[in-house]
């Protein structure tokens, strides 16, 4: 592709320059700001914040529950990938459409949906309430709302791998007498692997930092359901800048660092797809 | 073709049916959810609630600030894109990850930078000040943010398909004289324009449902700095329900068109 040649086209200097203003005013000063901002901070200060108790709570709800959500949606994503592409049924392009539906729908409003229903009253929680599980206001709570939220992530990065699967491998195996299960395992998986975990990757990343969806059904109980962008929130409504930025930056650095892992797996599958000979 | 033998044929319906169970309670239920609550109290507390003067000054910030992030991450997407795609250059995977940072931050801490930045302990607000400009709690602050959130939505729908097409059709007309804009009308316009359709779809998807950046910056300031999100929750809060799943009805419908959209852009997008 680079190819070192004389730029023929127009329009370099204007469409940089473009770039790199909007860049800059949009992202770049106010990423800036924070650096700046962090930099009057004692690294001491950074650290007691961060090593509060409650804060420490917050990072494990939020890590665990993002976690699960995750790798439910992993599970899920596989099977719902594997059925959209592989099978032809009524309704496929609806269930295709609708995967969809949490980027399309504000997270507030998945948050109220998801609160009434599995709320003591409503129809999901009232079935639970039976077998005395809670759902609403717990961390099931908000595992179920990360769940919503982390949907179509594995689906759409798993979901081309599988369309572009040459079937002559799958066909050579079944010859041979290979099992379905076993083709699964042996052939499929292999392929389709960096893909479940680019998805898993970006939902993880995706639900750590998810809020608006979270808040209404977790109750927010300091230690049990309080996830760390509440605390954030809450900091800054006190108008705490200093505490609300070191948990900031705690979470950013985890973030860039799940982005970081993706981008490692991602280029390495790149790599496979365009060597070819496999 | 594949040929399914009969233990397989038992295989695909378990695994639609998993499907079907799964997509029906976490999607499709919440959906149903938002509408009959909506209708619980009958039509007519239905239509007072999204008539409702508050109601319609949300609506209106939402609308404002959708428009604003699709018009300059259009800019910015077709910009950036052209500049990607058709110049080598140092530093171009640098440029392209920094891109991508808005999508990767929580909306908590994107709402937080620009406190930061333009808020009452920021360098550069004593300035603003001077000026008597508002940008936190206030609507230029919730613009700013969700133009932040939605950043990279368009410049990375283009970018693939304006790399798989090259650059050899650009340097063609190029060496015949057309100028950057014609080029770009002519020759690449056509070949972007599903791709662009798309991105603008989901940004105004993700521009008009942005609640937590737009939660931190606005201040809640009922006619004032409220959208069509920050709104349901002040409702919710209020255990108005009722009225919260009224207007919650309107984005849900706005996000089913949206769904629409973009099955039938993707459709005309592969096609083409």
């Amino acid at each position: 592709m680079n190819k070192a040649k004389k730029r023929v086209i127009p329009g370099f200097g204007l469409s940089m320059g473009v770039t790199l203003a909007i860049l800059g005013l949009i992202v770049i000063i106010p990423l800036a700001s924070l650096v700046l901002f962090t930099a009057q901070m004692d690294f001491s200060e950074i650290i007691e914040i961060i090593t509060r108790k409650r804060v420490l709570a917050s990072f494990y709800v939020s890590f665990i529950t993002a976690f699960i959500a995750s790798l439910i949606n992993a599970v899920m994503g596989v099977i719902l990938a594997w059925v959209l592409v592989r099978y032809d049924f009524p309704f496929k392009r609806v269930l295709d459409g609708m995967i969809e539906l949490p980027f399309a729908l504000p997270t507030a409003v998945a948050g109220i949906a998801l609160t009434a229903l599995t709320a003591d009253t409503g129809a999901i929680g009232s079935f639970f309430e039976q077998f005395g599980i809670k759902i609403a206001y717990t961390r099931i709570g908000i595992t179920v709302a990360l769940i919503f939220i982390g949907i179509p992530f594995v689906v759409r990065s798993v979901q081309p791998v599988l369309e572009k699967l040459d079937y002559s491998y799958e066909e050579a195996a079944g010859v041979l007498g290979a099992s379905k299960a076993k083709i699964f395992w042996k052939i499929i998986f292999p392929e389709i692997r960096p893909a479940i975990f680019t998805g898993f990757g970006l939902a993880f990343g995706r639900c750590i930092g998810e809020y608006g969806s979270v808040v209404f059904i977790a109750g927010n109980m300091p230690y049990e359901t309080e996830i760390t962008p509440l605390i954030i929130m809450s900091e800054l409504q006190e108008y705490d800048y200093t505490s609300a930025t070191a948990i900031a930056l705690v979470m950013l650095l985890f973030s860039f660092a799940v982005l970081f892992a993706v981008n490692i797996v991602q280029a390495r599958s790149t790599k496979i797809l365009k060597g070819g000979n496999k | 073709m594949q040929e399914n033998k009969k233990g397989s044929k038992a295989v695909k319906w378990i695994l639609i049916s998993i499907c079907v169970i799964f997509v029906f309670f976490m999607l499709i239920l919440p959906l149903i959810t938002v509408i009959t609550e909506a209708l619980r109290s009958g039509w007519e507390t239905y239509q007072k609630a999204v008539t409702d003067e508050y109601a319609i000054d949300a609506a209106g910030l939402t609308i404002e600030a959708t428009v604003f992030a699709v018009l300059i991450n259009t800019v910015f997407g077709i910009f950036a894109s052209w500049a990607i795609t058709k110049f080598p250059f140092r530093g171009k995977k640098l440029l392209t990850t920094i891109i991508d940072i808005p999508v990767t931050v929580s909306p908590i801490i994107a709402g937080l930078i620009f406190l930061l930045t333009f808020g009452r302990q920021s360098p550069i607000y004593p300035w603003l000040q001077d000026l008597g400009l508002q940008i936190v709690f206030a609507v230029p602050g919730i613009i700013l943010a969700t133009v932040f959130v939605t950043f990279p939505f368009i410049s990375r729908e283009l970018i693939p398909v304006m790399e798989a097409q090259g650059t050899e059709e650009e340097e063609a007309a190029a060496l015949m004289g057309a100028g950057g804009f014609t080029i770009f009308r002519k020759i690449t316009f056509p070949h972007i324009k599903w791709a662009l359709l798309y991105g603008i779809v989901l940004c105004a998807a993700r521009a008009m449902g942005e609640f937590g950046a737009v939660s931190v910056i606005s201040g809640h300031l009922r006619g004032k700095t409220n959208t069509l999100p920050l709104h349901v929750e002040i409702l919710f809060n209020e255990f108005q329900y009722v009225p919260a799943f009224a207007v919650s009805s309107l984005l849900v419908i706005m996000a089913l068109i949206i769904l629409i959209i973009r099955s039938i852009v993707e459709y005309r997008g592969k096609k083409a």
